[in-house]
C-alpha cells in the first residue's frame, strides 16, 4: 500500500506528534506494516522539481495512489480561489487535493484542521478553511457531503489536535491490512479504536471527580470539571488509557482537556479554561449523563468528600497520604 | 539576458517554501523568497479573551509549538504584571529547552544531513557512507535518532502533558507541578539523552565540544578519534567548502532566552562586527512586498496591522519584512552564540562569515550547551515550593512576550482593549531569515545568502541551493501565521 501526504493549512504538528511515535522508528515501522511512502514534505529526499512531477502524476493518475493523508485545514479563501495557498507553482493545493482524493483508494484526514476545519476556522476564518468532507459539525467540507473512496468509505477523519501518533500509525496499518469498513468509523468518520473512548477514561484525577473535590486554579490537583474547563467527559478519545510521549496526556500535564477531537473544538462558546455555569451547574455534562442524577449525585458525593481529597484537591502536593489500615489481626494469606 | 525559475515546493523544512531564481550567466542574480502560505492567526487573534490565546498561538507550529506558547505566556504575563515562582520559571525553562534541542536534533537528522546522501555527490569520497547513514528515512541515523528523540520527548510527557501543543505553560508557571519521583525521572530521560548525544552525535563529553574555543580547536578535534556524526559533517564541511556557502548579512540578533534569577543563560543583544545592545522599539514590519494592504509606513509590531489582499503590485510572499534599525538580521543558533560570545562560534564568524557550516555547528554546540544547564535547572525544582500564581489581566493593557525558539528570536505583542485582545503581533524566527525586500529594496538574509550561487535555468537545482535553504532550520508555518 503506498501513501502520499499533503499539508496544507495547518502548523504541521500532526507530522511532529507522527514522528515522536514509541513502538521504533516510524519509518521501519510502516516499511514493516506494508506501507511505502510514496512522499512527505517534512522526510522525503525527493523536493522540488522531483516532488512537483511525483505529485503531478498522482493528480493525473499515472501513479496510483491507495492513501491520501491530507495535514492542515482546506483553505478556500479568498473568495474561493484557493489563493491562501499553493503549491508547486500556481495551482491552489484544494486543487491538488480534489483531483487526487478522486483518484486515491482511501483519504485520510490527519488531525482536526483536516477533519473540520479546526484551530485555522476560529475566530472570523479569515482563509474560508474547512475540514476535507467537514465544515465543523457539518458535513460538506472539501469534497463534499457524498464524497466515497474507491472502496465505498467516507474520508477517514484521524482527529486530535495533534492526533496521538499511534492513532495515525493504527489507522494506516488496519487500512493496509484492509481491516478498516464503515462499521469500524463512528458517526462523525473516526476510527472507532480510539474513538469509542472518552478522555474521562482512566484520568488520575478520577478520585477528585467522584467526589467533586475541583481544582481552583492551575496546578492544584483537583478535577479540572468544575470550573477550569475540562471537557474530558465528553470528549472522544484514548488519552488517558494510550498516554503521550511516556507517561503524559493534558489531564496529568494540569491542564483542561480542551475536546480537541470533537468538530467545532476551536470555538467552544466560553473561556477554554473556565468552565460555563448556569446557577452554579456546569453546562456541559457528562455524556450519557441524566441531568438531574448528575445534580443529585453531585450534591451527595461533595458533602460526602473525605478531608484528604478535599484539603488536596487544592494543593499543589500530597497535603494529607491515604491513611493506613492499622489493628488487623491477620492477613489474608492467613485467612 | 537572463531567465526565471520558480523552484519548490522546499522539503524537510517545516511548511511550504518557493524561491524564485533570476539566474544570469550560470549564477542567481537574485533570489525571491516566497512563503505561499497564510492562514491569519493574527486575525483569528482579534477579539478573543487573551488567555484563550494561550490555546490557538501553539497552534501556529507543531514544531516550535512550546515556543509560541512561552512567548505568549511572557506576553499575558508582562501584560498582567505578574512573574511566575522559581519553580515555574524553571519548568518553562526545561519545557523550552526540551522543544528546542529536540528541534536541533530533528533539523539535523532528517531534515539537513539527507542532502548530501542525494546523488550529485556520488563522486565523493565520503557519499557511500553518508547514504548509508544519513539517507531520508532509509539511512542507520534517522531510524536510530527518532527512537532516541521519542525517547527524549517523554520529558515533554511530564512537563507538558503532551507534545506538540501544551497548556502547561501558563503566565504564572506551571500546571504541572512535580513531585521527587518524577523529578527523578526526568533526570534519567536527561541522562540518558545525553549518553545518546556523547556516544552518537559527538564522539565526545558535552563538555569537551562547548569547550571548543576556536576553528584551529574544532578542525584538530575533528582529525581526532571518536567517530560521531558531527566529525562525518565536519568532513563533508571541509571537503564541500561549506564555510563559504551561504553567507547571509553577518548581522546577528538574539532576544536572549533561559532566565537564571536576574540573568539569563544566553544574554540578549545583536552583533555587527561588534557586540551592542538590543533596542526593541527599533523593530519594524515592512510590507511593500507582501500581499498586505499597506498602511503607510512600516510598522512596530506593537501597532502593527495584518490585512491580506489577494493582489497587489510588487508583492511576492505572505511574509512581511522585519528589519531592526532598517537593517536586515540573521537569527538563530549562530546569531543566538555570537551575542552570547562563545568562542569557537565568534572566531567561525571571523575566520569565514556565516555559512552553511557554521550555522550547523552552532545548532549542534548548542545541544551540548544547554543539556548541562537543564541538568542543573531539573537538581533546583523544589517539590513543596509554588508551581503556578494567577493574576488578573487589566481590561486594558499591552504585553510583550520576546522568546527564543531553536531557530531564532520570537516575538508576541498583546493589546487589550475592554477585555479581549485588540490586536495580536507575532514576528517569528524565519520571518527575519526569509522575509521578502523591503521597501528600500533589500533583500532578506536568505535572499542574499542565495545570490551568486551557481544556478542554471534548465539543470537540476544544485545541491548547494539545499544546503543554503535548510542551514536556516526555516520554519515556513511559524513565518506567516
Amino acid at each position: 500500500m503506498n501513501l502520499l501526504w499533503l499539508q496544507s493549512g495547518g502548523c504541521g504538528g500532526c507530522t511532529l506528534s507522527w514522528l515522536g511515535g514509541e513502538h521504533g522508528p516510524l519509518f521501519r515501522v510502516l516499511a514493516d506494516e506494508g506501507i511505502e511512502l510514496l512522499w512527505h514534505p517534512s522526510v522525503s529526499e525527493a523536493g522540488v522539481d522531483q516532488a512537483c512531477d511525483l505529485i503531478a502524476q498522482c493528480a493525473g493518475g499515472q501513479i496510483a495512489v491507495d492513501v491520501l493523508c491530507i495535514e492542515g485545514s482546506l483553505l478556500r479563501g479568498p473568495r474561493g480561489t484557493g489563493g491562501f495557498h499553493r503549491f508547486g507553482g500556481a495551482q491552489p493545493m484544494i486543487e491538488w487535493v480534489r483531483q487526487i482524493a478522486t483518484r486515491a483508494q482511501h483519504v485520510v484526514a490527519v488531525g482536526s484542521c483536516s477533519s473540520w476545519g479546526g484551530i485555522t476556522a476560529a475566530g472570523m476564518n479569515p482563509t474560508d478553511a474547512c475540514g476535507l468532507q467537514y465544515d465543523g459539525e457539518d458535513v460538506g467540507g472539501l469534497l463534499g457531503p457524498d464524497f466515497r473512496d474507491r472502496r465505498g468509505l467516507p474520508g477517514i477523519n484521524v482527529a486530535g489536535c495533534p492526533p496521538h501518533p499511534d492513532w495515525i500509525t493504527e489507522t494506516l496499518a488496519a487500512l493496509a491490512h484492509g481491516r478498516i469498513g464503515a462499521q469500524h468509523l463512528d458517526d462523525y468518520g473516526r476510527p472507532r479504536f480510539f474513538a469509542d473512548q472518552l478522555v474521562h477514561h482512566g484520568c488520575p484525577r478520577n478520585e477528585y471527580y467522584e467526589f467533586k473535590a475541583s481544582a481552583q486554579k492551575p496546578s492544584d490537583q483537583g478535577c479540572l470539571m468544575e470550573h477550569l474547563g475540562c471537557g474530558g467527559t465528553q470528549a472522544h478519545a484514548d488519552c488517558n488509557q494510550r498516554l503521550w510521549n511516556g507517561e503524559g496526556s493534558c489531564l496529568r500535564g494540569g491542564y483542561a482537556c480542551i475536546r480537541c477531537t470533537e468538530p467545532g473544538f476551536e470555538e467552544p462558546g466560553h473561556p477554554f479554561e473556565t468552565t460555563p455555569k448556569v446557577a452554579g451547574i456546569p453546562l456541559g455534562l457528562p455524556a450519557d449523563m441524566p441531568k438531574a442524577w448528575f445534580i443529585a449525585l453531585a450534591a451527595l458525593s461533595k458533602s460526602a468528600t473525605p478531608a484528604r481529597v478535599r484539603e488536596n484537591a487544592t494543593a499543589d502536593h500530597q497535603l494529607r497520604a491515604p491513611s493506613v489500615k492499622r489493628g488487623r489481626k491477620r492477613g489474608f494469606n492467613e485467612g | 539576458m537572463g531567465t526565471r525559475r520558480i523552484v519548490g515546493p522546499f522539503n524537510r523544512v517545516e511548511g511550504d517554501l518557493e524561491i524564485t531564481l533570476d539566474i544570469a550567466d550560470g549564477q542567481v542574480a537574485a533570489a525571491y523568497v516566497n512563503s505561499p502560505m497564510y492562514r491569519g492567526f493574527e486575525q483569528i487573534l482579534q477579539g478573543k479573551l487573551p488567555a484563550d490565546a494561550l490555546v490557538l498561538v501553539p497552534r501556529i507550529c507543531g514544531i516550535c509549538s512550546v515556543a509560541q506558547s512561552a512567548a505568549s505566556a511572557l506576553a499575558l504575563a508582562d501584560a498582567a504584571a505578574i512573574e511566575p515562582p522559581r519553580n515555574g520559571r524553571l519548568a518553562a525553562n526545561l519545557t523550552l529547552a526540551t522543544e528546542n534541542l529536540a528541534d536541533h536534533l530533528t533539523h539535523f537528522y532528517l531534515f539537513f544531513m539527507p542532502d548530501f546522501a542525494r546523488a550529485d555527490y556520488a563522486g565523493r569520497p565520503w557519499h557511500a557512507a553518508t547514504v548509508e547513514r544519513f539517507r531520508a528515512t532509509l539511512g542507520s541515523a534517522p531510524n536510530q535518532v527518532l527512537p532516541a528523540r521519542a525517547r527524549f520527548m517523554q520529558m515533554m510527557g511530564l512537563l507538558a502533558g503532551k507534545w506538540p501543543h501544551t497548556l502547561a505553560v501558563q503566565p504564572g508557571g506551571s500546571t504541572r507541578p512535580l513531585q521527587s519521583s518524577e523529578i527523578f525521572r526526568l533526570h534519567r530521560s536527561l541522562r540518558e539523552f545525553r549518553e545518546f548525544l556523547e556516544t552518537v552525535t559527538f564522539g565526545a563529553r558535552l563538555e569537551e565540544i562547548a569547550a571548543l574555543d576556536s576553528r584551529a580547536s574544532l578542525d584538530t578535534w575533528r582529525t581526532q578519534r571518536g567517530g560521531g556524526d558531527l566529525r562525518a559533517f565536519l568532513a563533508i564541511a571541509e571537503d564541500l567548502d561549506l564555510w563559504h556557502l551561504g553567507r547571509g548579512t553577518d548581522r546577528f540578533m538574539s532576544y536572549g532566552c533561559y532566565g537564571e534569577g536576574d540573568r539569563r543563560l544566553f544574554p540578549a543583544g545583536t552583533w555587527h562586527a561588534a557586540a551592542a545592545a538590543l533596542d526593541i522599539a527599533a523593530i519594524e514590519e515592512d510590507i511593500t512586498h507582501s500581499w498586505y494592504a499597506a498602511a503607510g509606513l512600516p510598522q512596530h509590531p506593537a501597532t502593527g496591522s495584518t490585512l491580506p489582499v489577494a493582489e497587489k503590485d510588487g508583492a511576492y510572499s505572505w511574509c512581511k519584512a522585519p528589519r531592526l534599525a532598517g537593517q536586515v538580521v540573521e537569527t538563530g543558533a549562530l546569531a543566538r552564540q555570537m551575542v552570547a560570545g562563545h568562542a569557537l562560534v565568534r572566531d567561525m564568524v571571523a575566520v569565514g562569515g556565516g555559512s552553511v557550516a557554521a550555522r550547523v555547528v552552532a545548532r549542534l554546540l548548542e545541544l551540548a550547551l544547554v543539556l548541562p544547564a537543564m541538568e542543573r535547572w531539573l537538581a533546583e525544582l523544589t517539590p513543596g515550593d509554588p508551581w503556578c500564581i494567577t493574576g488578573q489581566t487589566a481590561n486594558e493593557t499591552s504585553g510583550v512576550g520576546l522568546i527564543e525558539a531553536a531557530r531564532g528570536s520570537l516575538g508576541h505583542w498583546i493589546t487589550v482593549r475592554r477585555g479581549r485582545i485588540h490586536n495580536y503581533q507575532i514576528v517569528a524566527p524565519t520571518t527575519w531569515n526569509f522575509s521578502p525586500r523591503d521597501s528600500q529594496g533589500q533583500p532578506g538574509a536568505l535572499e542574499q545568502a542565495l545570490a551568486g550561487l551557481p544556478a542554471s535555468a534548465t539543470e537540476p537545482l544544485p545541491a548547494a541551493i539545499h544546503h543554503v535553504v535548510r542551514s536556516f532550520d526555516p520554519c515556513m508555518v511559524c513565518t506567516v501565521h
